[in-house]
């Protein structure tokens, strides 16, 4: 039986070709036949996986939520000390010191990420702003994003922490963080689905070996690096619904 | 500084010192707390125990009152418990007592943890409130309180 991994289309591209490299290592160590899907946009991969072509996946946590909860889907492995944190940016030259300076009104810009949406829009909170105060565009990408603060059609810009970390100096310097979530419990996540679980020659437990010890040999670790991780480390199935939970607290 | 004391819901009672003085919520952090179902805390992250003034081994096991400011209201921390006690997800502004008597003002959210149908605790988590909103609050909580011991 073929089976279809996919990522979350948030991953830096920086790590594509990472992808395909841990792919062809985990076809090799579960002799399993994986195929994988990249998306450029979430719509498309949910309807993939409502479709249910998806069986294995490093699901960002919104996604992680319907994945597990309506899905059945088995939560293995985390990246340690990789956590999903959004940050605000404006315009280098802008007056705008804190959140607190934004008013009502003003010009957001995101990428089609509703994760960093959410977190962005919280940290927005303090200042009195919400989704019905402000004008939000969204855009394809991080560097969309980034162009429209240079130009100055908008006056802040939600990232995620790792794709602005992986901007280019001179993006940087025309741009300038005024917060930066700090909530480390929420992240991606590596899931695997219950038909995979099913069909293929694996048990559950034999599946959170192979990524816990991942970093033990030289070509696991090499794989590793070209995702940007150091290592797997294991996520019970209550650390997932804990994260579940502590994401539903955040969509109010 | 003055002494007062808290009588809490579970019908315990303490002395807490109370300093009328604001600790400026931690910007982009999240306090986050479980607790059971009975309202003891069993897990609390770094945020939590920084703002809090308490050491993790201080706060695990003990119910969640030991946060409770006396100028919150005890029918906001009764809508509490009768939202999540129906399973259900509560939200508010509340105002939070430090250690060292001091407070802190956090936007609340509670839901409760469902696991196979069954209800097994409560996850917290409390974010940077709105200004406008903690000082609706404020005048909302005197006027609630007021009621309360008249």
């Amino acid at each position: 039986m073929k089976f279809t991994m996919t990522v979350s289309p948030d991953f830096s591209p920086d790590h594509i070709a990472g992808w395909y490299i841990f792919n062809t290592w985990l076809q090799k160590q579960t002799n399993e036949a994986i195929h994988l899907e990249l998306y450029d946009s979430f719509e498309k991969q949910r309807e993939d996986i409502e479709a249910g072509k998806i069986n294995l996946i490093y699901a960002n946590p919104y996604d992680a939520s319907m994945l597990i909860r309506d899905k059945g889907f088995i939560a293995i492995a985390a990246p340690q000390n990789k956590s999903d944190e959004a940050i605000i940016c404006v315009n280098s030259e802008s007056d705008y010191q804190s959140v607190e300076d934004l008013k009502p009104q003003c010009n957001i810009a995101t990428a089609n990420d509703p994760e960093v949406s959410t977190i962005g829009m919280i940290m927005l909170e303090p200042a009195d702003l919400s989704a019905d105060n402000v004008n939000v565009s969204e855009h394809k990408n991080y560097v969309m994003v980034a162009k429209n603060l240079i130009n100055q059609s908008v006056d802040a810009g939600f990232f995620l922490k790792e794709a602005y970390d992986d901007m280019s100096k001179f993006i940087k310097s025309q741009i300038r963080p005024i917060v930066t979530s700090q909530i480390s419990v929420i992240r991606h996540t590596f899931l695997i689905s219950p038909e995979f679980l099913a069909s293929s020659n694996l048990e559950e437990n034999d599946f959170r070996e192979l990524l816990n010890e991942m970093h033990s040999d030289a070509k696991g670790l090499s794989t590793l690096k070209s995702l940007g991780f150091d290592k797997w480390e294991n996520q019970s199935q209550e650390d997932a619904e804990f994260m579940i939970d502590l994401m539903d607290t955040l969509v109010t | 500084m003055t002494g007062v004391k808290l009588n809490y819901y579970d019908g315990s009672s303490n002395e807490r010192v109370v300093v009328d003085e604001e600790v400026p919520f931690p910007e982009g952090k999240l306090i986050v707390s479980r607790t059971d179902t009975k309202g003891n805390i069993t897990h609390c992250n770094q945020a939590f125990i920084e703002m809090s003034g308490f050491q993790e081994s201080e706060l695990i096991g003990v119910p969640h009152h030991i946060l409770r400011h006396p100028d919150m209201p005890a029918a906001a921390f009764k809508g509490l418990w009768d939202t999540i006690n129906t399973k259900a997800k509560w939200s508010g502004y509340v105002k939070n007592l430090r250690k060292d008597g001091k407070f802190y003002w956090v936007y609340a959210v509670v839901v409760p943890n469902i696991r196979n149908g069954e209800l097994v605790g409560f996850a917290s988590v409390r974010r940077k409130p709105s200004r406008t909103k903690v000082n609706e609050c404020t005048e909302l909580y005197k006027t609630m309180l007021a009621e309360e011991k008249s």
